[in-house]
């Protein structure tokens, strides 16, 4: 590890400044992904500024019947959190597919947003990565590549985001606040996060020295039903192959609103749009169900080894959206 | 604030000064660390996590260096009664934190905590190289769960109720998935943590 400063900033605007004051500068959260690239060399701050003991802690339940979550607020806490877990059960459920009970104490709200690709080139400085040094080409695309992009891929990258957070952010159309030397801008959840096309070293819309100060959830639907599942590789502590996380609302019997998320597939939360729009107005039959969420996957290009994901990531949204189409109906639930 | 500077301004914590003979002495800052109830004033490197403070600077070796990645809980602590992975945390970063490690479980009469007595009873290791992290973690988790803290194996009803969670051999396993035991005693560590629970 190379040396840095080290600041612990009293408030947002001394932050950017301290961060603005020190180029090549990095935010430290909770530190669980970026102390661990500057352990592999990865990432080489000249100075770390430590906002993870500002005052953005905390859910504060808004007038509107929304939530804001202060982007400093743990993993767990936010997990923990009784609204949370009675509006937008999803995003619990998200949190707690991650990581492990130690990681989720230290992890931020804002940390898990920006973490890095798992891609283990990027992870390693001995190999080609154009995402982590631009114009050295991708070793993944022709090596191991089991883990990688089925969707929305480019020629420079093919790596996918490992939050699962971010994936119920993306089905709750939540905001993402944030605080820079321009001031303050708010930016859609399922926006946030780019694809890779010819700059794959930008994971995020996320301007120089901005920082994440808070997610903002609107109030849930008349009678929604939210639902994350994960597949993986061993039953816990282990990042996604393939996941979904949907809300839905039914009005007598047929889909008044959905929205469906894919994590694991791309290089962002893949927000399946095509496949809501055939669904909006039908009856949420497993036949609807499956046409839907294949329409939305045709556009995947699989590489050698990771055909399995499509496979995978349908017959998992498949099986949530019938899971809650049960549920929003009042039928028992089929289990 | 001055710039580059920890909350207690110290000489070496923001520029990079040329030390004897020319070498730049790495950026450094004052840190007080509580650990098991007591105080220890330390200058550190920036670099240095607190599993490295507590092994090479206070010389307690409880907490083990497994992976150094976050990876496998050998070197799980609690900060501030919460569990963490002390080799993803930067020492610095942890100035005034209430640091519990393995040796701090037990009560300073040497009587050894509940949870290391269920661990001895059961048998619940065999190289013990994992136990230290794996009681810490037992510690946080049994704290989490009765806060309420939901966990993946919480189902979708008992979500929205924010009382105690019950223990079951189910929850202990998805909360203890933090902890890698290479010698396999996942069996016996979940008895043992149920028994201090049930
Ligand atoms: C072994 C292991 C297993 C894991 N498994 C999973 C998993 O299954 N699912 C999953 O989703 N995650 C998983 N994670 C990743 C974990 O969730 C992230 O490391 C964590 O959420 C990052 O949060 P942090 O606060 O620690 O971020 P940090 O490491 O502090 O920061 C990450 C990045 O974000 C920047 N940053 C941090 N906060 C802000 C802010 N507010 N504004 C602007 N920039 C900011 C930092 O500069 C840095 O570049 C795992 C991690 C490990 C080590
Ligand atoms: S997939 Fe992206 S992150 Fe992985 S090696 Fe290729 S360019 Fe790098
Ligand atoms: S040594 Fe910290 S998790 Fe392995
Ligand atoms: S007892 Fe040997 S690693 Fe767990």
């Amino acid at each position: 590890m190379k040396p840095f400063a080290y600041v612990r900033a009293a408030g947002l605007d001394e932050a950017v400044a301290a961060h603005a004051r020190h180029p090549g500068a990095r935010y430290l959260g909770g530190g669980t992904n970026l102390v661990d690239l500057m352990k592999l060399g990865v990432e080489s701050p000249t100075a770390l500024v430590d906002i993870s003991r500002l005052p953005l802690d905390g859910v504060e339940e808004l007038p509107s019947g929304g939530l804001r979550i202060g982007a400093m607020t743990r993993n767990s806490d936010v997990a923990a959190h009784p609204a949370v877990r009675a509006r937008h059960p999803v995003l619990s459920q998200a949190l707690l597919a991650g990581a492990s009970g130690q990681l989720r104490n230290m992890a931020t709200t804002g940390g898990n947003l920006l973490q890095r690709t798992r891609c283990s080139y990027f992870q390693d400085v001995s190999k080609p990565c154009n995402k982590r040094e631009p114009g050295t080409g991708c070793g993944a695309r022709d090596g191991l590549h089991r883990d990688h992009a089925v969707l929305g891929q480019s020629e420079r990258c093919i790596a996918t985001h490992p939050s699962d957070m971010a994936v119920a952010l993306a089905a709750l159309d939540a905001d993402i606040e944030l605080y820079g030397g321009d001031g303050a801008r708010t930016v859609p959840a399922a926006e946030f996060h780019r694809l890779p096309g010819d700059r794959p070293e930008q994971d995020t819309v996320l301007r120089a020295g901005e920082i994440v100060t808070a997610i903002v959830l609107p109030a849930p639907g008349r009678g929604a039903v939210s639902l994350y599942r994960k597949a993986r590789d061993r039953a816990s502590y282990a990042f996604a192959l393939a996941s979904v996380a949907a809300v839905l609302e039914l009005d007598a019997g047929r889909v008044r609103r959905v929205t469906l998320a894919f994590g694991g597939l791309a290089h962002r939360p893949w927000r399946a749009t095509a496949a809501e729009t055939l669904l909006v107005g039908a009856e949420p039959t497993p036949d609807a169900l499956r046409r839907a969420v294949e329409a939305e996957l045709a556009p995947a290009r699989p590489l050698r080894d990771n055909g399995y994901k499509v496979a995978l990531a349908a017959n998992l949204a498949v099986d949530v959206l019938g899971a809650l189409a049960a549920r929003a109906d009042g039928r028992p639930r089929i289990p | 604030m001055a710039d580059g500077s920890d909350p207690r301004p110290d000489p070496g914590a923001g520029a990079v000064p040329p030390g004897p003979g020319g070498a730049a002495a790495p950026p450094a800052s004052r840190v007080t660390l509580k650990v098991n109830g007591t105080e220890h004033d330390l200058r550190l490197d920036h670099r240095v996590t607190l599993l490295d403070a507590l092994r090479g600077h206070l010389l307690l070796t409880g907490a083990k260096k497994g992976c150094d990645h976050g990876q496998c809980g050998a070197c799980t602590v609690l900060a501030d009664g919460r569990r963490v992975n002390s080799c993803l945390l930067l020492a610095v970063t942890q100035d005034g934190a209430d640091i519990t490690t393995v040796e701090g479980l037990g009560s300073t009469a040497g009587d050894l905590h509940p949870l290391q007595r269920a661990f001895l009873e059961r048998d619940a290791f065999q190289c013990g190289f994992c136990t230290p992290g794996q009681l810490c973690s037992a510690v946080g988790a049994i704290a989490e769960a009765a806060a309420g803290h939901p966990s993946h194996a919480t189902g979708a009803d008992a979500l929205t109720d924010p009382g105690p969670v019950t223990l079951t051999a189910e929850e202990v396993r998805e909360r203890m998935s933090g902890n890698l035991c290479r010698c396999g005693a996942y069996p016996r560590i979940v008895d043992a943590v149920r028994d201090v629970t049930a």
